[in-house]
């Protein structure tokens, strides 16, 4: 898979808070949530930013709640992908069950600017800062997770291995 | 060489043999719950799996908690939708307003969470549970609907982080403070993808409300669980609550640990976490005056009997700052029964405080306690994200109830000590 797209900068340790603040929570629909979108951070962020834009941060991406509403209205948005130093682990669970995608480089956080246009190839396992012309190794998921992914999320390895469990019944 | 307490747990619950740290496993879960936000996206995802069941109608929890007594139209939806599943696919463990509590107070309180058990809850808190030496992991809404049809849930098998506390312990310094001090020396992501084990003579020494506090918090400083060894004090508080049997289990001498810290608990004093981070404590005297117009004692953290107590001991006889809102939330119907019984709800409404239906309200921005633009509040929750309670521009300082009380009185943040 090949994505590309221009990049926003954010800071370590973005909150789900901040991704999705809990006053929008009484709803899990993709399009409300996005409309709310790093809102406290910058209220604009959700207008400003393009469908594949990408986000590249510091230390912690995600961490704080459990909620999946931070990853969904973050893709409802038009992020295309999130590359950070370090993900916390529940964001990083959630990225991966609903196809968000997600990629940990340590160098690139402090070497990109706003604004540059990255490309990531997963198949070689680097992203590509094009107004910089540098390459990055992308640190690689274990085997299971990117068996979850290549099968397209959790939610249709759940449904496989409930048909294979009924079958055996 | 010896196990850790999470890595006999793993064992006990993973068909794969001979596993090590980094590993992705499977486990068997015991007991899987969520909650009125977190639940939507999970029920709708199960109901699209093709599962025709639940894994266990016993063993499911379902828990309107964080917007509930419902505060809205939309939220009043998503509690509806909660009901109508437990009704539809017979789950056992739906709790409506009357028999309800904060999901982390009320599942180990009604002995539904054991020692020894792999514990599945689709929110970040569900850490607390560790308390009890269960394995307990907060996960997202896909994930917990994973369970729900599978009864299993993958996991990599984590590194531990063993903290030992010793020393004698200052006056006013409770579980909270031990956690809030002990995030600020490692940082929130201080154990990203790690277990924190709790340990040491002063662990040993405290209660289970306490440990319940301390467990609370691991999630702050980004750990995949908080854990405490079971002992005599946890045995005593599964007494007649604990629903079917359980198995105790503890760490080897010689077990692996990534990484020991000790902690001399004579050192610390009541802790202030300072906005924007949970890692941002101070020691409460080096807290310069901060005026505040909101006092909040409640949530999975600090909305238990002795966090009730404690404030009730600093508010008897005393009144509430006339610039101050002071909000108690007990955390469970239970806990609100036995305050009342006990005298400190009438301790609180006559210092000036309201007496809320247990709720996270306000912990999450929700309801029942928000903050207006540019306003302060000193809070017993686990939060001080920017506009966690409220406005983006209001300020959290997370705290123990003792100096939430005392600080309600003075009207700034302060200790106990200060109150005359």
């Amino acid at each position: 898979m090949i994505i590309k797209g221009k990049v926003w900068k954010f800071k370590d340790n973005i909150d789900t808070d901040i991704i999705i603040p809990a006053r929008y929570l009484n709803t899990s629909d993709p399009k409300e949530l996005a409309l709310h979108c790093m809102e406290d951070y910058d209220s604009q962020f959700v207008n400003k930013l393009n469908q594949g834009d990408m986000i590249v941060a510091g230390r912690n991406f995600g961490c704080g709640s459990s909620r999946e509403h931070a990853p969904i209205a973050l893709k409802a948005a038009g992020v295309s992908c999130i590359i950070a130093r370090s993900f916390a682990r529940i964001f990083f669970r959630n990225a991966i069950n609903i196809g968000l995608s997600i990629f940990e480089c340590e160098e690139i956080a402090d070497q990109c600017s706003e604004g540059d246009f990255l490309k990531v190839d997963t198949a070689r396992g680097t992203i590509e800062n094009i107004n910089k012309n540098k390459v990055y190794q992308l640190n690689p998921l274990p085997a299971f997770i990117q068996n979850i992914i290549s099968l397209g999320g959790l939610r249709e390895y759940v449904k496989e291995e409930v048909k294979r469990r009924e079958s055996d019944v | 060489m010896g196990k850790t307490i999470v890595e006999k747990i793993l064992s006990a619950h993973t068909d794969t043999d001979n596993f090590r740290i980094g590993d992705i496993i499977k486990a068997r879960v015991d007991f899987a719950f969520a909650n009125d936000i977190t639940a939507p996206i999970a029920l709708k995802y199960f109901k699209e799996s093709g599962a025709r069941q639940v894994f266990d109608k016993k063993r499911i929890g379902l828990i309107p908690d964080h917007f509930a007594p419902n505060k809205d139209i939309k939220s009043a939806e998503q509690c509806k939708l909660l009901k109508e599943f437990a009704q539809e696919y017979g789950i056992e463990n739906y709790f409506e307003i009357g028999k309800m509590g904060v999901e982390h107070a009320l599942l180990p309180e009604k002995g539904l969470v054991l020692p020894g058990d792999v514990v599945v809850g689709a929110d970040s808190h569900t850490d607390t549970s560790g308390a009890l030496g269960a394995l307990a992991i907060g996960v997202g809404s896909t994930d917990w609907a994973a369970v729900m049809a599978l009864g299993e849930v993958w996991l990599k098998v984590p590194h531990t982080i063993k903290f030992i506390y010793s020393g004698k312990l200052n006056k006013w310094v409770s579980g909270k403070d031990l956690i809030l001090y002990t995030i600020s020396r490692i940082g929130v992501d201080g154990a990203n993808y790690k277990v924190m084990e709790f340990s040491g003579e002063v662990i040993k020494g405290l209660s289970m409300d306490n440990r319940f506090t301390i467990c609370n918090m691991a999630i702050e400083a980004g750990a995949k669980t908080g854990i405490i060894e079971p002992d005599e004090i946890t045995l005593e508080y599964l007494k007649g609550r604990a629903k079917r049997p359980f198995q105790i289990y503890h760490s080897d001498p010689d077990a692996h640990y990534e990484k020991i810290v000790e902690i001399d608990v004579s050192k610390i004093e009541p802790q202030v976490a300072f906005p924007h981070l949970p890692e941002n404590a101070k020691p409460i005297s080096k807290v310069k005056e901060i005026k505040i117009d909101q006092s909040i004692i409640g949530s999975c953290t600090n909305g238990r009997i002795e966090d009730l107590r404690i404030a009730a001991e600093i508010l008897k006889g005393q009144q509430v700052h006339s610039k101050v809102r002071l909000i108690i939330i007990p955390a469970t119907q239970d806990i609100y029964l036995q305050a009342i019984r006990e005298g400190l709800v009438d301790i609180f409404i006559t210092a000036g405080g309201a007496v809320s239906t247990p709720t996270c309200g306000p912990c999450l921005g929700g309801y029942m306690g928000i903050l207006a633009k540019g306003e302060k509040a000193i809070s017993t929750t686990n939060r001080n994200f920017v506009g966690r309670m409220g406005h983006p521009e209001s300020e959290v300082y997370l705290a123990s109830p003792a100096l939430a009380a005392a600080s309600a009185i003075l009207g700034r943040i302060a200790s106990p000590e200060e109150v005359k």
